[in-house]
Order: C-alpha cells, then sequence, then structure tokens
C-alpha cells in the first residue's frame, strides 16, 4: 500500500498579533511561527498506521518556501519513507488550482493507492485542494474522514457529517481522502527523531521549472484582495482595570445574567 | 444578469435549513430581473420542495432512487448537465459537509473558478466581490474576483438571511432518471447518529466552556471548579475533544452541539466560525482571551483580556460558596 500526503506549513495564528502587509493585501507572515498545518498532522498520523498495518511507503508533498522542509523532516520522523518538496516563495498562499496544476505535474508517472490531505489549511481555509487534486487525477474522493479501514482494493470511511452525525460510504482504491481532526491521536515527534531522519534525501522540485502554464500561475482568479483585520474587542464590552476589579465585575455579570442568589 | 443556480441540500427526509440560507443569497444576487433556479436530487423531492415554494423562480426536481442519499459521483453528471444548459453566473451551495466534498469536485471537473466559505457575495458590472475569514476568522479577506463565466460559492452557515416564501413565483420542472451509475463506484452504506452520552450539553442552563487555551488535560479540573461554584456544565471547542481532554460529546459546534444556554463563559477558545455556530444565541456569553483579536469577541456580550489561569481562580473565589 502507497500512500500519498499532503503536507502544508502554516503559519500558527490563534496565538499570534497578526499583522497586514503595507499593501493591505496579506497577513505578514515574517514574524510568525510556522508549523504543520493541524489537519495534516492528523492525515501523516492515519498513513503511518495503515502503513504499520498493511506495509508500503508513506510519501510527503509539501508545496512550499525552504522552511516548508521542516513539516517534511517532520512527518519523515514519524514514520515517512520519503519526501518530495516543491519549492515556491509565491505560489503557497495562492490558489488552490495553481497549487494542484503544480502537483499534478510533479506527480505524473507516479502511482499511490491511496492521498490523503487534510481537511482544510488552516490559513487560507479553503477546503478545496485535495479534491481539485483528485478531479485532476481521476480519482474518486471522500472528505471529512473521521474513519477509515482499508478492505481489499476498497477503502470504506466514516465521513462527518453536522451535529454529531455521520456516514459510511465505500470507494475503491486508488482514491484521495480528507481526514478531519481527532480520528487518531498522532504520535510525539522528537527532536531526535528529526535527527533520527536527516539522512533522508529530499526530492526538491523548483516551481519555475514545472512550465505551468500562465493561466494556472498565481492569484489569477483574482483582481484585488484587501484584508480587514477586526478592531481588537470589537462587539464584545471588554471588562477594564486591574485583574482583582475585572473579577469583580465578573463576578457581578454572572450572578445576574446566570440567576445565582 | 444570468441565472443563479442553488444546490438543495436535504437528508434523512428533510430539506436542510442551509438551503434557504443560499437562497436568500442567490435572491439577493439576482435583484429584481435576474432568475434563481434551484437542483433538487433526491428520490422523493416532492415532500423536500414543500419549504422551497415561493423562495426561486425555478426547481429542478431530479429523481432517481439511489439520489436519497448525496454522493457527488452521483451528483456530478447530473450538475453538469444542468450548468451547462443553464450557463449561470454562479452556483451556490452551504459550506457544509456536503458542500466542502461536492463544490471543488464540481469546480474541478467543469473546470470552474470556486471559493469557499464565502460570508458576502456581491454582483456589480459583471464582477463578483466576496467576503470571507481567513486565519481562522481573525481576519477577513475581500476578493474582488475576475469574471468568469459560472463561478461556485460555498456560503458559509448563518451569514446570510434565509429566504421567505413570497420572494418568488415557482416554477417546477421534473425529471426522473433512469441510468446512473457512479463513475469511480462510490456508495453510501449507511448514517450513523452519534452514540448515547453522558450528559446533554444542549439542556445546560450554564455552560463553562474550555478550548485550547485550557493547554491540557490536567488543567480541566481548573475549569470543573469554576464551574462547581456556578451549577454549571462543562463543554469544550473542538480541540479539547480531539484530543480526548473531555469527552466528544461536551463539543459545541458544527459537528457537535448548538447550544443555547443563559449563561456561556468561553475559556481559551478563539471562536472559529464552527465554534460560534454552535453558542452564538447563548443568553448572555462571557470569554476569556489572551488575544485582544480572538473572533469570540465578536460574539460575546462581556470579554476579559487577560490570562485564564490568572482569572479562574480569582473568579472562584469571588463565587464560591
Ligand atoms: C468541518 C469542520 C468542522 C468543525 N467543527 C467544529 C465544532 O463543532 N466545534 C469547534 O469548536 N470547532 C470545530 N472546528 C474547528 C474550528 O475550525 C477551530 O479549529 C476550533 O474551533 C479551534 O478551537 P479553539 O478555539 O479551542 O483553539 P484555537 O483556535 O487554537 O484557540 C485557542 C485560543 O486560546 C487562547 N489562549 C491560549 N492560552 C490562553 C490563556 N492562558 N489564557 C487565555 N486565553 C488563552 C488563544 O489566544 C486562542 O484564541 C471544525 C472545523 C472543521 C474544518
Ligand atoms: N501548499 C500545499 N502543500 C501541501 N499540501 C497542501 C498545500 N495546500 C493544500 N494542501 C493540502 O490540501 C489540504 C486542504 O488545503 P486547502 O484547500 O488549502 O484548505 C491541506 O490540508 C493539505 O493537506
Amino acid at each position: 500500500m502507497d500512500i500519498l500526503v499532503l503536507v502544508k506549513n502554516v503559519p500558527e495564528a490563534a496565538q499570534a498579533d497578526l499583522e497586514i502587509t503595507d499593501d493591505g493585501s496579506a497577513v505578514d507572515t515574517d514574524d510568525l511561527v510556522f508549523a504543520i498545518n493541524e489537519w495534516d498532522n492528523y492525515a501523516v498520523e492515519e498513513a503511518v498506521r495503515l502503513k504499520e498495518a498493511h506495509g508500503g511507503t508513506v510519501t510527503l508533498l509539501t508545496l512550499g518556501d525552504c522552511e516548508a522542509e521542516d513539516v517534511l523532516r517532520r512527518g519523515l520522523a514519524m514514520g515517512g519513507n520519503r519526501a518530495v518538496h516543491i519549492c515556491d516563495d509565491d505560489l503557497e498562499a495562492g490558489e488552490p488550482a495553481a497549487v494542484v496544476e503544480a502537483m499534478a505535474k510533479v506527480l505524473a508517472g507516479e502511482s499511490f493507492d491511496l492521498i490523503l490531505a487534510g481537511v482544510q489549511s488552516s490559513d487560507m481555509g479553503h477546503g478545496q485542494s485535495a479534491v481539485l487534486l483528485a478531479q485532476r487525477l481521476g480519482l474518486p474522493h471522500a472528505t471529512m474522514a473521521v474513519g477509515l479501514a482499508i478492505d481489499g482494493d476498497q477503502v470504506e470511511v466514516v465521513r462527518e457529517l453536522e451535529a454529531n452525525t455521520s456516514e459510511r460510504v465505500r470507494l475503491p482504491l486508488p482514491a484521495v481522502i480528507t481526514v478531519q481532526s481527532g480520528i487518531n491521536q498522532p504520535r510525539y515527534v522528537s527532536i531526535m527523531g528529526i535527527r533520527k531522519v536527516r539522512k533522508i534525501a529530499v526530492e526538491l522540485h523548483e516551481l519555475e521549472d514545472l512550465d505551468l502554464a500562465a493561466t494556472e500561475a498565481g492569484a489569477s482568479l483574482v483582481s484585488r484582495r484587501k484584508l480587514f483585520m477586526p478592531q481588537a474587542g470589537q462587539g464584545a464590552e471588554i471588562l477594564t482595570g486591574s485583574l482583582e476589579e475585572v473579577c469583580d465585575q465578573a463576578a457581578a455579570i454572572i450572578r445576574e445574567k446566570g440567576g445565582l442568589a | 444578469m444570468s441565472a443563479i443556480l442553488v444546490i438543495a441540500e436535504h437528508r434523512g427526509g428533510a430539506l436542510r435549513e442551509a438551503t434557504l440560507e443560499a437562497l436568500g443569497a442567490a435572491l439577493g444576487l439576482a435583484g429584481g430581473d435576474g432568475r434563481v433556479v434551484t437542483a433538487l436530487l433526491a428520490d422523493d423531492p416532492a415532500p423536500l420542495a414543500e419549504p422551497l415554494q415561493g423562495c426561486t423562480h425555478a426547481l429542478r426536481r431530479v429523481r432517481h432512487p439511489d439520489l436519497a442519499h448525496y454522493n457527488p459521483e452521483l451528483y456530478l453528471p447530473v450538475l453538469a448537465d444542468i450548468i451547462t444548459a443553464l450557463q449561470p453566473a454562479a452556483v451556490l451551495m452551504p459550506h457544509s459537509s456536503q458542500g466542502l466534498d461536492l463544490a471543488p469536485a464540481l469546480a474541478g471537473r467543469l473546470g470552474l473558478p470556486l471559493y469557499t466559505d464565502c460570508t458576502d457575495l456581491e454582483f456589480c458590472d459583471g464582477r463578483f466581490t466576496i467576503r470571507r475569514p481567513v486565519y481562522g476568522g481573525k481576519v477577513s479577506q475581500e476578493l474582488a474576483l475576475r469574471p468568469a463565466d459560472t463561478w461556485v460559492f460555498t456560503l458559509q452557515g448563518g451569514a446570510f438571511e434565509p429566504a421567505e416564501p413570497g420572494a418568488a413565483d415557482t416554477k417546477t420542472e421534473d425529471t426522473t432518471l433512469t441510468d446512473l451509475a457512479p463513475r469511480h463506484g462510490r456508495v453510501f452504506l449507511e448514517q450513523i447518529e452519534s452514540a448515547l452520552e453522558d450528559v446533554d450539553i444542549a439542556a445546560a442552563d450554564i455552560l463553562v466552556s474550555v478550548g485550547r487555551g485550557i493547554g491540557g488535560p490536567d488543567n480541566i479540573p481548573l475549569a470543573q471548579e469554576l464551574a462547581d461554584h456556578l451549577g454549571a456544565t462543562l463543554s469544550c471547542s473542538r480541540p479539547v475533544a480531539d484530543q480526548g481532554w473531555l469527552p466528544k460529546s461536551r463539543q459545541v459546534g458544527t459537528s457537535g452541539k448548538t447550544v443555547k444556554p443563559k449563561l456561556y463563559i468561553a475559556l481559551g477558545i478563539s471562536g472559529a466560525f464552527q465554534h460560534q455556530a454552535g453558542m452564538k444565541n447563548s443568553g448572555t456569553i462571557i470569554a476569556v482571551n489572551q488575544d485582544p483579536r480572538a473572533p469570540i469577541f465578536q460574539v460575546a456580550h462581556y470579554g476579559i483580556v487577560e490570562d485564564l489561569f490568572k482569572v479562574l481562580p480569582l473568579l472562584g473565589e469571588r463565587l464560591a460558596g
């Protein structure tokens, strides 16, 4: 069973003080800490478990700048066998269609039994790259897997739906599946573990050598982008004062609104 | 403008409410002179179609026994035919588990451009301008899109007002299909409802809800203590359930439960829309988050911009006894 996993290097935004670039079109990611996209981490773990159960290989593929190699190394340390890096500084925040076109070019001539990806990237939240790739490669797909079982030349997927509901579907292999968070508990990756895989060479492709047609490259779908950041604390009444005062106010509100005596 | 096509969504024999939101968005785009066409694919479309009456100009009901449940490999050929004939300016569908499975497949198959998770759509001089959240909802992105024959959009739940009956005269057109087979062989097997639960968070008057900011399972008792002072129930955001710090039954949000307590206290929750959708109608929302730009403050009534580990003990003290 040969599995390909798409892994993206993304900025950690939840804790960060985000700033918008001067031209207003993007988030300035220069000072942000990057890490593997949360959903992709679950996908790598799922791939490694399938390899452990059924044999075969796990190949990791990323498209991103030089630093994106970190997510490949991390995936190798989790049990991946092979890593492919499409190196580019601009396309990583670009349109999924362009990302997928580049991936398809690099994957030409290769074959996998299963392609896993995350449900969405936490920065751009498109939730479309993996399914676009499935269409591009002519493969069946299923999104939002919270359970996945190989059964001969088929795979059974439990897809998460809304409101604590899910559905079971079956599809023939090879297939593309996006993995939802919580499907497993990803293993811990230590610095030692990453050091151990340093001898595995990452296969490098430069985006500019891939000869993407002009229509496919970059942000061709968008003529203008502008980002808006809500004012700090916009909406809520922010309680002010010393920590003690804030807690006094909060306690009073809780008593009143919670109907406590 | 040319027509706007809406893909209706149904499950378990009922139309999904998000369909009416998509229709609301479509009617808004169509304005006075545009036309909204709805595609409803089902084994028995008639009963599902009732809530759509008066909310769409045209209703295409497509019938086949295998359309009882969503399957992209059955939807794609049917929708491809409709889109090729109709040449709509846009195809709209909910940003749901179905929309996320279908929209990129449709876009990929027909070579149409797609943007997902839209919270705002405008059509002016032949061009769409959209808004959508990025970075977990901390930033909103406004995009002026290049013209295309047909754009595909998925719409964030709750972002658009549902269509009201009376907005349009509905003309219904029925098609019964005989040949319909999945292209690759994806099949629907069964729908699974969640297992029995330890507590029903939707029944609680007060919820103390913890997010990733709680740091780890060892800190859950701190939140439990506050909950005990208040006679409240503990709930959580998705990552807390994903990592097993609290049971899945405690998860608030689109893929968990929708709650509407008198009081919702959010501790270390950023407030992604999937979470907000499950709690924003709570009576009073108090959020504790050290990031002043956390999206949770956009739905909270009161905010405390502080380290929750400093707030919890002091607040507990004031509410004890
Ligand atoms: C299809 C789909 C369905 C989903 N369904 C759901 C769902 O049902 N429910 C749900 O919740 N999510 C759901 N999600 C996930 C959602 O997109 C977010 O990833 C998730 O809600 C984030 O959880 P969080 O706020 O706890 O974590 P984060 O986004 O990581 O936020 C943690 C917050 O804690 C704050 N913080 C950290 N430390 C402290 C401290 N010491 N004191 C105070 N504040 C602190 C940070 O500033 C940050 O704002 C879904 C996602 C997808 C793709
Ligand atoms: N630049 C990229 N490099 C590697 N994988 C990616 C990239 N962009 C998207 N993906 C994969 O596609 C999934 C969905 O991403 P998106 O469509 O951007 O939300 C991610 O979880 C990844 O698995």
